[in-house]
Formats: structure tokens, C-alpha cells, sequence
């Protein structure tokens, strides 16, 4: 069933001086469940493509179609919680402003991501990992249909990034939320994914994409790195990145 | 030697430290009394206009029995303590609506620079003759000086804000003026607080200088008329008088700062 259907979306940015083409020509589409990928190098318009899809900007051309209401959740590359309100505060953030109060769905998120003896404490006590997951929590708290992922691992070191990838995964799968993941990180895509998307360099379009085999998607994202299948695909991707002179 | 030890040492210089410097202090105010008292005394100043601290402090004690000084100063605090708060309030206020509206920030900004850089002082006839020689001209006066100067300041830091705060409050559909209560509002509160900091020197400029110009009461007045009869025990007296205020107004300020600042 498709949830998303992109059709030939151009993207502009207008200065005084020059117009910049963000994107051109996108076409690709999600099913309801389905955890898809972009990969391409900084500066391709991964991001103008997320703030299309959530809303914040309006394509100068193309439509953007989905199938029935969409509640959309989005985790930037850092955790932007507020420093000024306590933990349980950031996570029900959605919920207050949706006017949906519901502390148990916040103490559940809490409790389900082991974190709930940080209800009381200010962002800035946390190490930037956990910051992560109650970002994350912040953004599940409302419940969304479409999960948007700007990069939300690239700000965390190497061991934070592998464990919290694995963390995100399952808890996807608990929620089967539809995700739309933006990554200039090769391994991490196709570890996380069931669709790998190629980008170009700016104007961004898309220029092959990848289904990820069955016994990889079976994996959490760290065994997957492991898996067989896994090396190939990557020499594969690498392969075509570099012809885009990535 | 273990640590406790070490530990009592390493207290005991701090102490030490701080009690040298209390009395470096102390010495050098005592000091300057004295260097007052025996220079004016032997005539090296003119007593006349400078007058001397036995002179001020009989004539604090004479003023103080009599009640004649409390109205003076009640009236100087209470104009002072209001033109900062309105001074403050009136600044936010007026930031608030400009970041409300870009428009109005843009149309606005040549006014705001000019208004800037004037002297406020200088329409101080202006402002007696408007609002008559009262109280009402003398905070009027207080607030002039401290609303333009807060205005940019807290308008400039709700600018400062980092976009992507608003960007998570975007992604949730927030409205503008949510976005205000629960981003814009408290980041820029450290910034709104020392501002006000600020403001308690601006708005003792205002009131002592609306003093002069309404010549009815304050300390202000005690200053002004002080001059006029050449008594300068009792312009000495009321700059003493606003020196010690003016401190314990900043340091009043200051601790509230440190208390919101620790609640964050």
C-alpha cells in the first residue's frame, strides 16, 4: 500500500542575486511501514526534501500526495531539546501544544526507553546520547505516521551512534512507523533500511535506488554490518556514489 | 598529612585571603574619610564646598531626628524603583511587538536608531512643561531613559534565539504566540535580567536629573537647592545618601538574577 507518493518535485531558492536549484525532479514513493533511505553527499537538498515533506516549505513545482491524514514526527541532527524545561517537559512538548496532555503515553515512552529517572533532570545533565532518545521520545510522543530523520545520528560518537541506530530500529519496528531517513552515511543507510535512495550532488535528484535484501533487514543495524550480503552492497553503493564523484 | 588536612589548609588560606583583602578595603574607605576630614579642616579644601564628613554625618543625624530627610528619600526610591520596572516592562513590551511582526521591526528601525541616540536628557524642559512640575515628569523622565536602550537590547536577543528551537516548535504546529512562551521568552531571559541591571543606573539618571528640572522634592531636589544656597554639606549628604541606595538596588537586582539563573 503506498503511503507516500512524491511526483516530480522541483525545488527553488530565491536570493536577491541568484536562484539556487535545491532539487529536480524527484520521483520515488513509500509504503505504509516501509523504513527508506537517501543517501548523497552534503548540500544535495536531502534536508530541503524533509522540510518539503514536513511541511515547512512548499515545492516551487511537482506534488506531494499522501495517502489519508499524516501526523508527522521530526528528529533533527541534534536534539534541540529545551534547555529551560525539565526532561518530562521536552518529551510532552507535542502533546501540550497539540493540546492532547497525556502524561501516560510521556511516563510510558520514558519507562519503555529506560530513561525514566531522568523525568526530573534538565537536558544539559544528560550525556548527548540520551539527549538522542528523548528526542526521539519528544517526536514519538504524538503518536506520528511519518517519521522524518535529518541526520539524527552524525552529531554522536562512533559507539553512541551504533547503539542508539539499534535502539531506533526496534523501537521502529515495535511502533511499525513509516520512516523516511536522510544520511550521508553509507553503512548506517542500508544497515537501517528496507530502501536505499541515491542522491546527486545539488540540484538534488535521484539517481538509482536499492532494495535491501530480506537477511539483512531481519538484523539489527549493528549485526548487519556484519552480515555478507551487507559487504557487497555496500561496494555496490560505493561504487555508484563515486561515479557521481561523491 | 592527608587529605582532610589539606583541606582545612587549602580553606583556611582562602579565609585568610579574603579577610587580607576585607581589610585593604576597609583601610582605603577610612583613609578617604580622614583625607576629607583633615584636608578640609586645615583649610587645604575649601570646607565651603567641600564640606567634611563630621559636617555631613551631624547633619544626616540633625535630618534624621527632625524627619525631614525620610520624604526625600522615600520619594527618590519610589520614583526610582518604578521607572526601572516601567522602563523594563515597556522595553519588553515594545520588543515583543516588534518581533511579532517584521514589518513593524523594519518600519521602525530608523526611529528606534534615532530615539537611540539622542540624549534623553535633553528633552528633560520638554517633558516638565508637558506633563507639569510633578512626580508624573519625573518618571517620565526615569522610563524615557531605560525603555529605547531595553527595547533593542531584548529585541536583539529574541533575534538571537537559535532558529532551530523554532524549528522543533514549527514541526509541531505551533502558533507564534506559543512559540514566544515556550522558546522565545525563556531563552532570552538571562539576557531580559541583565538588562534590568542596567536599567537601575539609567533610571537613578532619569530621576535625579527630573529632580533637578521639577525642583519640588527627592534627592535630586536636596542636590539642586543644596547648590543654589551654597550649601554643599547637604549636596554631599544627599549624593551619599543616593550612593548607598543606588548599590543596594544593583545588588538586590543581582541576587534575583542569580536566582532565576539557577532555576534554569
Amino acid at each position: 500500500m503506498t503511503f507516500l507518493d512524491v511526483k516530480n518535485v522541483t525545488h527553488h531558492f530565491f536570493k536577491e542575486q541568484q536562484v539556487a536549484t535545491a532539487l529536480e525532479n524527484v520521483n520515488f514513493s513509500v509504503g505504509a511501514g516501509e523504513f527508506v533511505s537517501f543517501l548523497g553527499p552534503s548540500g544535495c537538498g536531502k534536508s530541503t526534501l524533509l522540510s518539503l515533506l514536513a511541511g515547512l516549505l512548499t515545492p516551487t513545482a511537482g506534488e506531494i500526495q499522501f495517502a489519508g491524514d499524516v501526523e508527522i514526527g521530526y528528529m533533527l541532527q541534534q536534539d534541540f531539546l529545551f534547555p529551560w524545561k525539565t526532561i518530562e517537559e521536552n518529551v510532552a512538548l507535542g502533546l501540550t501544544l497539540l493540546k492532547r496532555e497525556n502524561h501516560d503515553i510521556v511516563d510510558e515512552l520514558l519507562e519503555q526507553f529506560e530513561l525514566a529517572h531522568t523525568k526530573k533532570l534538565y537536558p544539559p545533565q544528560l550525556s548527548g546520547g540520551m539527549r538522542q532518545r528523548i528526542a526521539l521520545a519528544r517526536t514519538l510522543a504524538v503518536k506520528p505516521t511519518l517519521l522524518l530523520l535529518d541526520e539524527p545520528f552524525s552529531a554522536l560518537d562512533f559507539r553512541s551512534k551504533l547503539s542508539l541506530e539499534n535502539f531506533v530500529s526496534e523501537t521502529l519496528k515495535q511502533f511499525s512507523t513509516t520512516t523516511i531517513l536522510v544520511t550521508h552515511d553509507i553503512s548506517e543507510a542500508i544497515a537501517m533500511s528496507d530502501k536505499v535512495f541515491i542522491f546527486s550532488a545539488r540540484p538534488g535528484t535521484i539517481l538509482k535506488s536499492f532494495i535491501i535484501p530480506q537477511e539483512i533487514r531481519e538484523l539489527t543495524p549493528f549485526d548487519a554490518r556484519n552480515a555478507p550480503a551487507f559487504q557487497v552492497l555496500f561496494q555496490e553503493i560505493w561504487e555508484e556514489l563515486d561515479t557521481d564523484e561523491y | 598529612m592527608n587529605i582532610d588536612q589539606l583541606q582545612q589548609q587549602y580553606n583556611e588560606q582562602r579565609r585568610q585571603e579574603k579577610r587580607k583583602i576585607f581589610a585593604f578595603q576597609f583601610v582605603i574607605l577610612i583613609g578617604l574619610l580622614l583625607l576629607w576630614e583633615v584636608t578640609t579642616h586645615f583649610r587645604i579644601l575649601d570646607p565651603l564646598i567641600f564640606s567634611s564628613p563630621r559636617a555631613v554625618g551631624s547633619m544626616f543625624i540633625a535630618k534624621i531626628s527632625d524627619g525631614s530627610l525620610f520624604p526625600h528619600i522615600a520619594i527618590t526610591m519610589f520614583e526610582t524603583v518604578v521607572g526601572f520596572i516601567l522602563g523594563t516592562l515597556f522595553g519588553t513590551l515594545l520588543a515583543i511587538s516588534l518581533w511579532s511582526s517584521k514589518t513593524f521591526a523594519d518600519v521602525m528601525d530608523p526611529y528606534l536608531v534615532v530615539l537611540n541616540a539622542m540624549p534623553k536628557v535633553a528633552i528633560g524642559p520638554i517633558i516638565l512643561v508637558i506633563f507639569g512640575p510633578n512626580m508624573l515628569a519625573v518618571l517620565v523622565m526615569g522610563v524615557l531613559i531605560s525603555v529605547i536602550i531595553s527595547t533593542l537590547v531584548i529585541f536583539s536577543a529574541f533575534q538571537q534565539v537559535n532558529e532551530n528551537y523554532v524549528k522543533v516548535m514549527q514541526l509541531f504546529g505551533a502558533s507564534k504566540y506559543e512559540t514566544f512562551r515556550h522558546v522565545i521568552l525563556p531563552a532570552s531571559t538571562p539576557t531580559i535580567i541583565s538588562t534590568l541591571k542596567v536599567n537601575v543606573g539609567l533610571s537613578w539618571v532619569g530621576v535625579i536629573v527630573g529632580e533637578f528640572l521639577v525642583s519640588s522634592s527627592g534627592l535630586g531636589y536636596l542636590i539642586i537647592s543644596g547648590f543654589q544656597v551654597f550649601n554643599f554639606t547637604l549636596v554631599f549628604l544627599a549624593l551619599l545618601i543616593i550612593i548607598v541606595l543606588a548599590t543596594i538596588m544593583y545588588k538586590g537586582v543581582e541576587m534575583i538574577e542569580r536566582k532565576v539563573l539557577e532555576k534554569q
